[in-house]
């Protein structure tokens, strides 16, 4: 199979960000009780995700290969600076999107699954395009996560769910399953 | 009283505000590195570090560091802890550090350190930064050890490798795979609001009993 279709469909189902690398998860159980927001949240860290890709690999390209030790920190730099000048080119295009998006900008700097896809995708070694093919599927799948939970629960607030069960708790044993239903798709490439 | 002080900071992080099972951070190396004790122990010794690390240097830097930029501070200070740890159990034990793989380097954007930066140590004096930084990360790696200890023994029959149960225990695999990191951590914090529950109907009752009394 192609090798980009396959780091594709690999980052968006098989090694889902979220249900496998366990990578995002606050944002997947905090923010996760309305489907409109959780998939704007999903779009923007997509978004962050790519950005970030391609300063990976540009800084892995020319700075890093230096200085291996400055990798963590450089990456984090660069992750915070592209979320505050994400931050600040919203409001000045779309200040009625910014108001929306609200307090969860900020937040995408501390989101695990940006700063593991960066690593992930220096320890494959992968170049440019992979990169971005690899951010775009990742980015896709922890949307979808997100997207699929909030819609399970926003199903539950209407079902009669026992006091003690409700919140966190419920929401593990949901993503528990949800994750067994990804686990489903482990078999698409042996045979590949 | 300052000894009692700094007491109370300790134990708050193990038990009363365990980042964990009460305050529901630090989720993502929480789940990820617990299919196994030994793996969940290395992940909560190197946060420990880190923790307690960039806790004491925050505390002490604290009236240096501007307001605006202070996240900034906090993450680059944090995230040259991690690079120690990194390098520290990549020389010491390069198995461990093989098998957490990307979620050293991960400990960075662990929420529950950042929010020990913002939330205490970069308002307090060194002293109690430290100690509330050994609670939290005494508490942290408490709940890695437990997970991984429940996960390890149902999906593997064993406790650090070695084997407990007899030959003809049927290990239940679902439980050191990702599902069972959500499920397992699920039932125990449904397993904290039941003692929560208790708690508070117990003190209802207690309350009500004096009101009666009264």
């Amino acid at each position: 199979m192609d090798n980009l279709t396959w780091i594709f469909i690999s980052a968006l189902l098989v090694n889902n960000f979220v249900l496998t690398y366990f990578l995002g998860l606050c944002p997947f159980l905090g923010v996760s009780n309305s489907l409109e927001t959780s998939a704007r949240l999903g779009l923007a860290t997509t978004f962050v995700m790519l950005v970030t890709a391609v300063c990976a690999w540009v800084l892995n390209t020319y700075v890093l290969i230096h200085a291996p030790y400055l990798r963590l920190i450089c990456f984090i730099v660069v992750i915070a600076s592209t979320v505050q000048f994400i931050e600040m080119l919203i409001r000045k295009l779309s200040p009625a999107l910014f108001r929306a998006m609200g307090i969860f900008l900020p937040l995408i700097t501390t989101n695990c699954a940006i700063l593991g896809l960066a690593i992930f995708a220096t320890n494959r070694g992968y170049g440019f395009v992979e990169g971005i093919v690899y951010a775009l599927g990742a980015g896709i799948g922890f949307t979808l996560a997100l997207v699929l939970l909030a819609g399970l629960r926003e199903e539950s607030e209407l079902s009669d769910i026992p006091a003690l069960i409700k919140g966190t708790a419920m929401n593990l044993i949901i993503a528990g399953i949800l994750s067994m239903a990804f686990m489903g798709f482990a078999g698409l490439f042996s045979s590949a | 009283m300052k000894k009692s002080d700094s007491y109370e900071e300790f134990i708050k992080g193990i038990w009363r505000d365990n980042p964990v099972f009460v305050q529901v951070l630090g989720m993502c190396p929480m789940l990820a590195v617990t299919n196994s004790a030994i793996n969940a122990v290395a992940m909560g010794m190197a946060t420990f570090f880190v923790l307690v690390g960039s806790s004491f240097l925050v505390s002490s830097f604290r009236n240096w560091i501007p307001k605006q930029v202070r996240i900034s501070c906090f993450i680059i200070i944090i995230a040259t802890f991690v690079t120690v740890a990194d390098y520290t159990l990549l020389a010491l034990v390069p198995k461990v550090h093989k098998e957490l793989g990307a979620f050293i380097p991960l400990i960075v954007a662990n929420c529950m350190i950042l929010g020990r930066q913002e939330a205490f140590s970069s308002r307090y004096p060194v002293r109690l930064a430290v100690m509330d930084a050994i609670g939290m990360a005494g508490g942290f790696l408490l709940a890695l050890f437990s997970l991984g200890a429940i996960r390890e023994i149902l999906g593997d029959g064993a406790l650090f490798g070695i084997k407990l149960f007899g030959e003809n225990f049927e290990p239940w695999v679902i439980m050191i795979l990702p599902p069972g990191g959500f499920l397992t951590l699920g039932v125990i914090l449904l397993f904290f609001n039941w003692f929560k529950f208790k708690k508070d109907e117990f003190l209802a009752e207690v309350a009500e009993a004096e009101r009666g009394g009264g």
